[in-house]
């Protein structure tokens, strides 16, 4: 028992004298996960809204699909974005394994279905009138769109923060592509991952609290927002 | 709140814009890709003497600890540019086949058999491969690596020397880095192979006992091999070669010597 309360006071400790791999695998996590987070909603969301706006043949199977890729393993991700980034690869050629970018990717990838998945229930499950309405007060096509998406907006929000929560904490992912390098692709996860390997407890709970103070902050920001403008 | 609706692709393309330039600043220029053993990069080794060469060549070292199995592959296929790896025969096979050149040793120290305290198969005092037949014999649990790190790849020699197919339910395949496996045999109460540096790094944490050192059998070298720049011309073979001359060099050979994390010597520089 004691040595979980001596890593928890030396956590504390590393969180506060702002500890070098502490402050980096932090920035390393946030920037990464940002990056693919927004790439993610640059895809996924007009993805999820187009076809979740529009009737076409084959719609049910595409849903299915992407719900079915909701779940798709991180480690799963990561192998097949390494056979195609490793030197033998098809984009071999860019050297972008190990690097902040092949992280991203990665996660971009684990994000996209989430965005697209969730946006695309949120805009069908709005109320059809409200196009129709629009529609008949002369709106033009851009400005429905844009009717659409401000009455499905805290369902895209929550969208997000549920995507962004699921690249912020994998592990599979950076672990495979970054190779977990100091101060270059050692996020918040590997660390957690490769100090519970070596029996260090101090720093793994540190970055466990940091996590989950950054899901709490964020959650915090949103909820505000969403009172802010329903209100 | 069409406004807001309207501002939202510039604010996501301002982001992006300046998470890349951040990124591009974060990256220096001349970098290389140094694949090693976990068991080099627990030991706190690396950590300790890269820094130095960084400030001098002003060529930023990334470590990937891997097992030496895994090095030798990532090597092969061109994704990294040095690997500092303790298999002899893999290596020499690596070699051959051309996919490496300038192969330097750099230190050495020995593996070691460690257990539980009270030793239930009795292998302290014996060699290592009489004490490899006991733990088989009597079927005390024993822990493999099952990884193809340098490790388990003398692991297996030792059995093949002792003429033992290791299996059974005493034999536990943990297939993860050598702490993590150290940290279960302890758990386990078992046996198991490790190397000198990651013992010593886990001494404290750990309830096993050194019952088999300083064997011949288990001496490991260590080796630097650069990524042969004929077969991957992508490689930074320039800066390769700077890392192994440097640490060749007497002054960093000196560094190796005096190298004592728990004022335990852990490796023997290459000619002591």
């Amino acid at each position: 028992m004691e040595y979980i309360l001596n890593g928890i006071n030396d956590a504390f400790r590393m969180i506060f004298s702002l500890n070098a791999e502490v402050l980096s695998a932090v920035s390393v996590s946030l920037m990464v996960s940002t990056v693919a987070i927004f790439l993610a909603i640059l895809l996924g969301l007009p993805l999820g809204f187009i076809i979740g706006t529009n009737s076409f043949f084959g719609k049910k199977t595409i849903i299915t699909i992407m719900n079915t890729l909701l779940a798709v393993p991180t480690v799963f991700i990561g192998l097949m974005v390494y056979s195609f980034i490793c030197r033998r690869g098809l984009l071999g050629n860019f050297g972008l394994l190990y690097t902040p970018w092949a992280m991203i990717i990665g996660q971009t990838i684990l994000a996209f279905p989430i965005v697209s998945a969730l946006t695309l229930s949120a805009v069908s499950s709005i109320d059809r009138r409200i196009e129709k309405t629009a529609l008949s007060l002369g709106a033009n096509k851009r400005q429905v769109a844009v009717c659409i998406l401000t009455e499905a907006r805290f369902a895209i929000f929550s969208a997000i923060i549920v995507a962004f929560g699921r690249v912020f904490s994998e592990v599979g992912i950076s672990m495979l592509l970054g190779g977990n390098i100091r101060y270059l692709t050692r996020n918040i996860t590997t660390t957690i991952v490769l100090e519970t390997g070596k029996g260090e407890f101090a720093l793994g709970i540190a970055l466990g609290i940091v996590l989950l103070t950054v899901a709490l902050l964020i959650n915090i920001v949103f909820s505000y927002l969403q009172s802010k403008k329903s209100s | 709140m069409n406004k807001y609706i309207k501002r939202i692709p510039i604010i996501i393309v301002l982001f992006l814009v300046g998470f890349i330039a951040f990124f591009l600043f974060l990256m220096p220029k001349n970098r290389i890709r140094l694949a090693t053993t976990t068991s080099l990069d627990n030991s706190g080794l690396l950590n300790e003497l890269l820094p130095q060469f960084e400030q001098k060549t002003g060529i930023k070292v990334d470590v990937i600890a891997v097992g030496t199995g895994k090095a030798l592959k990532l090597a092969e296929g061109g994704d990294v540019d040095i690997i500092f790896v303790h298999a002899p025969f893999a290596e020499e096979e690596f070699m051959r086949k051309g996919f490496g050149v300038d192969r330097y040793e750099i230190m050495h120290n020995f593996f070691l058999i460690a257990g539980p305290p009270d030793d239930p198969a009795g292998i302290q005092h014996k060699d290592a491969v009489s004490a490899f037949k006991a733990i088989a014999e009597k079927k005390y649990n024993f822990i493999s690596r099952a990884d193809e790190s340098g490790t388990h790849k003398k692991e297996m020699q030792l059995w093949k020397a002792a003429n033992i197919t290791p299996e059974g339910s005493w034999y536990l395949e943990s297939g993860q880095g050598m702490g993590q496996t150290l940290m279960i045999a302890d758990e386990k109460r078992a046996y198991c192979l490790t190397d000198q540096a990651t013992f010593s790094a886990y001494k404290k944490k750990i309830a096993l006992s050194i019952l088999v050192r300083k064997d011949e059998d288990l001496l490991n070298p260590y080796h630097l091999i650069a990524v042969n720049p004929k077969r991957h011309h992508n490689v930074n073979y320039q800066a390769a070669i700077k890392l192994i001359t440097w640490f060749i060099s007497g002054e960093t050979q000196g560094l190796i010597k005096n190298f004592a994390p728990n004022n335990e010597i852990i490796f023997y520089a290459k000619d002591s």
